[in-house]
């Protein structure tokens, strides 16, 4: 876990920050300009999820390698008041904040793998996975 | 990061030259609203062109943005959007519903022009 990179969250100024971070550190795996866009995307959701309903949190990155393959993997993780019913919170337009709804559903589809673990009163882990594609 | 907002004739020009927080955002779009009353300005055009992320919060700021200058009785043109950005909105789901988007600048102003002065010629 040498590569490892945490970003602590506990304001929107850190959304920035964590995003640059996870582009570049996808840019370093060889990912594609879209792909860069999709994962600083998919982490400005999530942590702006943190920012929004936990206050603190951190996100992490790291570099996988699986069998040939190479990727990225996000985690954001709070110990805020956590997500009483996931699915609700996973369908599109659902918010129970000032957003629109698309954060958590938004970020699955721009991502290749999501989960989400939640307890009410102890807080929230999402991780997010993306492999870059070999073309050829 | 503070965004420089030109005026030229009767259309502001702001011109993001770097990656923005929310409070940034925000601070756009108020001003904006603003300077429109201030100015009497027709038309609009936020040039996105250095954004690499159009988020839901970034999206949904613009879409209010262009919402509020509407009701102040000017035209608002989002102009720049990248193709790998445009992608990623559509991906995640986000419509800029009811606001102006064009290529560049050039047609941006082409579009303002036609809209508000209606002058057909482009280009």
């Amino acid at each position: 876990m040498a590569d490892e990179v945490c970003i602590p969250v506990s304001s929107e100024i850190d959304i920035v920050t964590a995003r640059q971070k996870g582009r570049e550190m996808a840019s370093r795996l060889g990912f594609s300009n879209t792909d860069l866009v999709l994962i600083a995307t998919a982490i400005s959701e999530v942590v702006r999820n943190i920012v929004e309903y936990a206050k603190k949190g951190e996100l992490c990155l790291n570099i996988l390698q699986e069998g040939g393959k190479s990727g990225i993997v996000v985690i954001a993780r709070d110990k805020g008041p956590g997500i009483p019913n996931i699915k609700l919170a996973m369908q599109d337009g659902y918010t129970t904040g000032h957003s629109l709804g698309l954060g958590l559903p938004g970020a699955k589809r721009l991502m290749d793998e999501f989960e989400i673990i939640s307890e009410v009163g102890k807080g929230t882990t999402v991780t997010m996975k993306k492999w870059v594609q070999n073309n050829g | 990061m503070l965004v420089p907002i030109l005026k030229q004739g009767d259309y502001l020009i702001a011109s993001i030259q770097s990656e923005l927080s929310d409070a940034d955002l925000l601070k756009l779009r108020d001003d904006l609203v603003r300077r429109v009353s201030e100015f009497r300005s027709h038309g609009v055009i936020v040039d996105v062109t250095v954004l690499d992320v159009m988020d839901s919060f970034a999206t949904r700021t613009l879409r209010s943005m262009a919402h509020m200058i509407m009701l102040r009785g000017a035209e608002t043109v989002i102009v720049g959007i990248q193709p790998e950005v445009a992608f990623s909105m559509v991906q995640l789901g986000l419509k800029l519903e009811g606001v102006n988007t064009a290529l560049d600048l050039e047609e941006g102003l082409a579009l303002l022009n036609e809209k508000i002065k209606g002058d057909s010629r482009r280009g």
